[in-house]
């Protein structure tokens, strides 16, 4: 078994959602881990607010917020065990932050998780 | 009359009184010597039976009891200072002699040494399994032939799995005290566990003797109790442990079929739930709501939406949201079955259907019986198949009885 992270990319971080949305987003996502861990599939993940966030640039320059000139975001991530990347990749294509044109969710492996069995 | 009169007095004093004697003695003498603790409680109510027999029952049995117990603990160790050798060195060292100790049977020291007890038996180097036994003979009083009866075990497995118990509290060197605060925390999640294994082993006992069984879970009740009632112990997490079983417990009488066998959840008469103790949970599920969620927290919530019997929206999406979350915090297969009923109740059959085919807990007969649910009235046929592979892999009666049940009322062409 191996762990993959599955990172949540927002083509457009500045778009603001209505709070109804942000609560049917919120419920789906619950859903969508669920059934990752009704499958002891779950390793861990968060989501990454936009409130205290910060880049640190060279030369040590702070900039607030992460978009820059950059629109594009992460929103979160989680973690999964899966067998194969494929096996990842299945888990990502029910996301729902795919529902979002122009969102993408990248599978990554982590490095030293790879158990024997 | 006064024989009839002591032989109900007796047993129940035995229950409610060994385990404290025990307690005493054990955190007088140390715990190197646990089975003369036992010996001395048991022996205790051995002269009560031939005493009171002869004399009738003194006006105040307790007390006679304490003065007994005293007197025969004192004894236990002059003996051992009269009879040289390794014993008598050992209980030299750890107590002083007998004339200046005080066996000390107050409310607030029985209280003490019972929970110190329980931290002991509970100690990691002793196996769950262990702990559960070990728990049921000096916390609970239970005597082996109970304990062998609700583990549908033989009474010489029990006696030996108490023997290793035992053993590994006197080679570990497991002192009769309270953790420290550093400690604590880890100290009580393993407490914990052994009393919620405690309660559900009473409470899924595939035993016939429902009386036991409900003897097994208010045992667990009383002891999560006790911790509630020291304020070093009562803890967030432990307020939670004690709601669920307070919701678990309060269908007691509705689930008890005439047979000796079960009532299911969705064929009780609700009008059987003890609604006390539902308030009960309610109140305590309250107060654990300070501390950061827990795995007994979400339970208990749960728990206390299947005290709604009316099937609503709000319920089983509240259900859906807790089991998504316990799983996140702790997997097991029966959080992701019911996860995966829950499912079908907020989103229909079909999307059951998909995700229940994804867990593959194929060596668990709840997963097929679960299938069959879902199948039931989409195909029929496959319902059926499912219900049968099930019928394959249950092993109690009660199990078997009601998947058969299932798959005579299904119609198929």
């Amino acid at each position: 078994m191996k762990e993959f992270m599955l990172i949540f990319r927002h083509e457009d971080g500045s778009k603001v959602a209505s709070p109804e949305q942000i609560q049917v987003w919120m419920k789906q996502t619950m859903d969508w881990i669920g059934g990752i861990a009704a499958q002891n599939k779950f390793s861990g993940g968060n989501g990454l607010p936009f409130d205290n966030s910060r880049v640190v640039w060279h030369n040590n320059e702070v900039t607030n917020g992460p978009f820059g000139e950059i629109k594009e975001t992460i929103g979160g991530y989680i973690i999964v065990k899966a067998e194969s990347v494929d096996e990842a990749v299945e888990f990502a294509k029910g996301c729902p932050v795919l529902q979002g044109d122009g969102n993408s969710v990248e599978v990554r492996r982590l490095v030293g998780k790879e158990d024997d069995d | 009359m006064q024989n009839n009169k002591q032989q109900e007095l007796i047993p129940h004093l035995f229950r409610t009184e060994f385990r404290k004697i025990a307690a005493v003695l054990c955190k007088t003498f140390g715990m190197e010597h646990i089975e003369a603790a036992e010996d001395i409680a048991g022996e205790t109510f051995l002269s009560a039976l031939e005493t009171w027999t002869y004399k009738g029952i003194p006006a105040n049995p307790t007390a006679w009891l304490y003065t007994v117990a005293r007197n025969k603990a004192k004894n236990y160790i002059s003996r051992g200072r009269l009879y040289s050798g390794k014993v008598t060195a050992e209980i030299q060292h750890s107590i002083p002699a007998s004339t200046e100790i005080e066996i000390d049977l107050s409310d607030e020291n029985i209280t003490d040494s019972q929970l110190q007890m329980l931290f002991a038996v509970c100690h990691p180097s002793i196996s769950t399994e262990s702990q559960i036994v070990l728990a049921l003979r000096i916390l609970c009083g239970f005597g082996v032939a109970e304990i062998a009866t609700a583990f549908l075990s033989n009474k010489e497995t029990i006696n030996k799995r108490l023997f290793r118990a035992k053993e590994k509290l006197r080679l570990e060197k497991v002192q009769l005290e309270f953790p420290g605060e550093v400690g604590i925390n880890s100290r009580l999640d393993t407490v914990l566990t052994t009393l919620y294994l405690l309660f559900s082993e009473g409470y899924y006992s595939e035993s016939r003797d429902a009386v036991l069984r409900e003897d097994l879970c208010l045992e667990a009740m009383r002891l999560t109790y006790l911790l509630i009632e020291n304020e070093t112990t009562n803890r967030p997490n432990v307020n939670a442990l004690f709601a669920l079983m307070c919701f678990h417990s309060s269908r007691f009488e509705a689930r008890k079929a005439e047979n000796g066998g079960l009532v299911l959840y969705q064929d009780q008469d609700e009008k059987l739930w003890n609604m006390e103790l539902i308030a009960k949970g309610a109140y305590y599920l309250k107060q654990a709501s300070r501390g950061r969620l827990s795995k007994y927290q979400l339970e208990a919530t749960i728990a206390y939406w299947n005290t709604q019997k009316e099937d609503t929206t709000e319920k089983w999406e509240n259900i859906l949201h807790l089991y998504n979350v316990l799983l996140q915090l702790k997997y097991s297969p029966i959080a992701a079955l019911n996860r995966t009923y829950a499912l079908s109740k907020v989103r229909g059959k079909q999307t059951a259907i998909t995700e229940a085919e994804k867990i593959k807990l194929t060596d668990n007969h709840f997963y097929f019986t679960l299938l069959g649910e879902l199948y039931t009235g989409i195909d029929n046929q496959k319902a059926k198949e499912h219900f049968k592979k099930a019928l394959l892999l249950a092993r109690t009666i009660t199990d078997k009885q009601t998947i058969q049940k299932k798959i005579d009322e299904i119609l198929t062409d």
